[in-house]
């Protein structure tokens, strides 16, 4: 039980956050995209990544958070899925962290609302506490499942 | 013998015998046609032989003996000593399924399977034995016969064939070997290795200016490089192209089958065969061409028996013909069978519920046609093992309309029926028209497009009609309903308000719509990518596309875009998902013109029925034989007031009224103006008749918008005003 894992971590709000980095292809700076009408709030648009066109995730609207504060731009944390690579935007990206797997614990009972389905599990680390993201969970969600029409449409 | 090495040779195998196996059975249907050439028994022979060969070579017992009845009885009829008779050809081309099951059992699972083909089997021997006694199997000629020839290479072998043998395990889901490979033109290759290296000179190029810029240097490589590139897209494109005849090998052996089985005689033409497609398409096109087929000849011709009543030759045909126009690929299929009887056709659709009765008494002849194309409808009296489920005809229309194709329907009761396919010739790299509209830019694919209206100045205020939500526009006199982009899709428009109304007049699933976007910017050639899962279902767009300067523009799916405006009524899904929503079916959506022509309330006729909306000054209006008629695009049209048929009308509302508001109707080539005295609206709603209605020249009560509303009842009233002047109008 006392192997280590690597997590690359990236911030959200005060949040940090951490996804395998086996799963990651790639961090970018922030792209120039083009918003999809009609398309749930969490998507932010589609960035040209070297001529593949990949789905920009605004990760904070799709954990319930408040969006970044006007003028801060976000970061593209490229991930590798099933279809092809997503993007997940956050405010900041943080180190490669490596960690042993001992130091895991299922997310704590009060965790409520939609983190509770996204987050894996939480380490604690000397610095605080990185949850663990289920990428595949985070980008599974089609415009049709997620019909929130109280979500503001995203300014362009 | 490694592992490794073993599978490469069982795959050549499979590749080889699929192919050859094709054209055994092509080439048995000749010799059964009695169309064959010297050389057609030797090439049946050869892939029989080349079959044992190989698999006696790799220790696949099975298919070797099975092989060898096949070729010793092959051997007797290629030496002569026998006469190929039609059951000789049925046992051949079953020994070619049983053949083909056990490769594919092979493919699937790595072993022969267990299917037992003794039966089979004895025949053949009996076959050797019955005119002469068994001559021994011919010894098997070296080299010459192990080598395939011919340009043949078909890589679509494929389960689901009318007898497929005993339902043998087929390699589920991942693609076949047969489907994985695809033969090149050496020729074609060297050509595209030229054209790389030219590539790779023309990046040296550039990448030199990059180092040390000259603009006059720069501006000759980019213009090599734009050479190139459209000589290397066109060579690559070249090498993905295929005959259609790949997938028309198949028919000859299904009509055979079928014609067998139904106890029909059918000469099948085919035409163009040669004509050239993507292989994508062609993959996406093979199952429906199929379909259509079968349901040509189930359906479409009779028994020979039948034929012969009507004077026609026994033999039913049927002819296939595929041609390139206008950088599409028509395929026609023609039977010269039964052809589409209207009336049936609607009165069995009014039976399963897909319309109602009052539609079906207006609809018109291509109308009726595309009825066929419903989900649930079939015209069979009895369900047969080949078709009539009422599944089908819809799959087929929604699989091509899926890679951008179009398809129509064309018959004449008793000549038979014409079936018109147009497909694209490729789906990866498209001509569309770019526009702008709130601030980005959307690829409009140049298929769905029709033509381009620009308004300005005066016409961008006064041409564009709006009436409650439903903006139209007169394009020619004809109604063209409009979606504005911008609202559509939610987006703030960035134009100056109300300068310039740019339409992009498209067509979908039949129907023509304008589009009203903020700016139209070129034509271009885009390159579709698909977008990811999480915008999949939005059916606005059809994928995104990558701009010269690097952003990503979203390709509308303008058959989408109409149905999320809802311009195209949404009567084909009702269908899908069936029985919750069977008392939804009746009352589909329909596109409405309201008017007023009587005093009291408001009056409706389905869209479809108006051919144009009019205005006439009082004075154009003349008089002959007692009928008001006007002059009308070099015919005299009859005008008949609406308020004077309508039950209880004996007022005239429109007396003084000037210009005249009429709307025209055309019905087999002859316009009748119906005067009204206001157009209020045109409607797209769900039509529930709530009372039928006694009074003449009215179908019934609807509520529409929240206001009972009469459905004129046209014909009736033509009908009854035509009593008056019939004379006046054939004479």
């Amino acid at each position: 039980m006392s192997d280590h894992q690597q997590f690359c971590t990236f911030f959200l709000k005060d949040l940090i956050f951490g996804v395998e980095v086996l799963k990651i292809q790639e961090v970018i700076r922030y792209q120039e995209m083009t918003p999809v009408p009609l398309a749930p709030a969490m998507v932010n648009g589609l960035i040209n990544l070297r001529g593949q066109i990949v789905t920009a995730i605004d990760l904070r609207n799709r954990l319930a958070m408040p969006p970044l504060p006007e003028g801060e731009l976000p970061m593209n944390v490229v991930i590798r899925t099933e279809d092809g690579a997503v993007s997940l935007l956050v405010d900041e990206i943080g180190d490669v962290v490596e960690i042993d797997s001992a130091g895991f614990e299922p997310p704590p009972e009060t965790l409520r609302g939609i983190a509770r389905e996204l987050v894996d599990g939480v380490y604690k680390l000397k610095s605080g506490l990185l949850l663990i993201l289920n990428t595949a969970k985070t980008v599974n969600f089609t415009a049709a499942s997620v019909a929130d029409p109280s979500a503001p449409q995203q300014a362009a | 013998m490694t592992d490794k090495l073993q599978q490469q040779l069982i795959n050549d195998l499979l590749i080889e015998s699929f192919e050859g196996l094709d054209r055994f059975d092509r080439e048995l249907l000749t010799l059964e046609n009695g169309a064959a050439g010297p050389e057609t028994m030797n090439t049946i022979f050869r892939v029989i032989h080349t079959i044992k060969g190989t698999a006696g070579c790799l220790g696949l017992g099975k298919i070797e003996s099975t092989a060898h009845v096949g070729e010793s009885l092959l051997s007797l009829l290629r030496d002569g000593k026998l006469h190929p008779t039609s059951e000789m050809v049925t046992a051949l081309l079953e020994l070619s399924d049983a053949l083909r099951g056990m490769l594919r059992n092979l493919e699937a699972s790595g072993s022969e399977g267990q299917a037992d083909h003794s039966a089979m089997l004895a025949k053949l021997n009996a076959m050797q034995a019955a005119p002469s006694p068994a001559a021994a199997p011919v010894p098997a000629r070296p080299a010459a016969f192990g080598l395939f020839e011919g340009p043949g290479n078909d890589q679509s072998e494929h389960p689901g064939q009318p007898r497929s043998p005993e339902g043998e395990p087929t390699a589920g889901g991942r693609a076949s070997v047969s489907d994985s490979a695809i033969r090149v033109d050496v020729g074609q290759l060297d050509k595209l290795m030229n054209l790389v290296g030219e590539l790779v000179l023309s990046r040296n190029q550039i990448m030199q200016n990059a180092a040390h810029p000259d603009p006059a240097a720069l501006l000759i490589a980019s213009q090599r490089l734009n050479l190139i590139t459209t000589e290397l897209q066109g060579s690559v494109m070249k090498t993905r192209m295929q005959p259609i005849g790949n997938i028309w090998t198949k028919f000859p052996r299904i009509v055979r089958d079928l014609s067998q089985e139904l106890g029909k005689r059918t000469n099948l033409v085919m035409e163009g065969q040669e004509t050239e497609l993507d292989r994508t398409i062609i993959e996406a096109i093979k199952d429906p061409l199929t379909h259509i087929v079968r349901n040509a000849i189930d359906h479409g011709l009779e028994l020979p028996a039948a034929r012969a009543t009507a004077g026609k030759p026994e033999e039913g045909r049927l002819v296939l013909r595929a041609f390139h126009e206008g950088g599409q690929v028509n395929i026609e299929f023609s039977d010269d069978g039964l052809g589409i009887d209207t009336t049936r056709v609607k009165s069995k659709a009014v039976e399963r519920g897909l319309i109602t009765a009052d539609q079906a008494a207006r609809m018109g002849e291509r109308e009726a046609f595309n009825l066929i194309f419903l989900p649930g409808f079939s015209t069979a009296e009895k369900v047969t093992t080949i078709s009539g489920r009422g599944v089908g005809l819809d799959v087929v229309k929604t699989n091509i309309e899926k890679i951008g194709g179009s398809v129509d329907i064309h018959s004449n009761v008793g000549a038979g029926t014409t079936v018109k396919i147009k497909i694209p010739l490729t789906l990866a790299i498209i001509p569309a028209l770019m526009v702008t509209s709130g601030g980005e830019r959307f690829a409009i694919p140049q298929v769905s497009l029709l033509e381009l209206v620009r308004l300005d100045g005066e016409d961008a205020r006064k041409k564009i009609e709006t009436v409650y939500n439903a903006p139209v526009y007169r394009l020619r006199g004809l109604l063209l309903p409009l979606v504005d982009l911008n609202r559509d899709l939610g987006l703030e428009s960035k134009a100056g308000a109300g300068a310039v109304v740019n339409i992009v007049v498209v067509q979908a699933d039949g129907r023509q719509f304008g589009l009203v976007v903020d700016a139209i910017n070129d034509t271009e050639e885009i390159v579709v990518k698909p977008l990811g899962k999480q915008l999949k279902s939005i059916s606005c767009f059809a994928g995104a596309t990558i701009m010269g300067d690097g952003r990503v523009a979203l390709i509308l799916d303008v058959l989408g875009v109409a149905q999320h405006a809802s311009i195209i009524s949404e009567v084909r899904d009702h269908g899908v998902s069936n029985e919750g929503k069977s008392q939804e079916q009746g009352d589909a959506r329909q596109t409405l013109l309201l008017f007023r022509a009587t005093k009291d309330g408001c009056m409706a006729i389905p869209l479809s029925m108006v051919a144009r909306l009019e205005e006439f000054p009082r004075k154009a209006v003349e008089r002959t034989g007692g009928q008001e008629v006007v002059q009308y695009r070099g015919q005299i049209m009859p005008l008949i007031h609406v308020s004077r048929y309508v039950a209880g009308g004996v007022d005239e509302p429109d007396a003084g009224q000037d210009p005249l508001q009429v709307v025209v109707y055309s019905d087999q080539g002859r316009s009748v103006g119906l005067v009204v005295t206001q157009i209020s609206d045109i409607v797209h709603e769900a039509l529930t008749v709530k009372r039928s209605s006694a009074r003449d020249g009215i179908l019934g009560s609807a509520v529409i918008q929240k206001r009972v509303t009469d459905l004129l009842d046209v014909p009736s009233i033509i009908l009854k005003a035509d009593s008056g002047l019939v004379q006046t109008g054939s004479n």
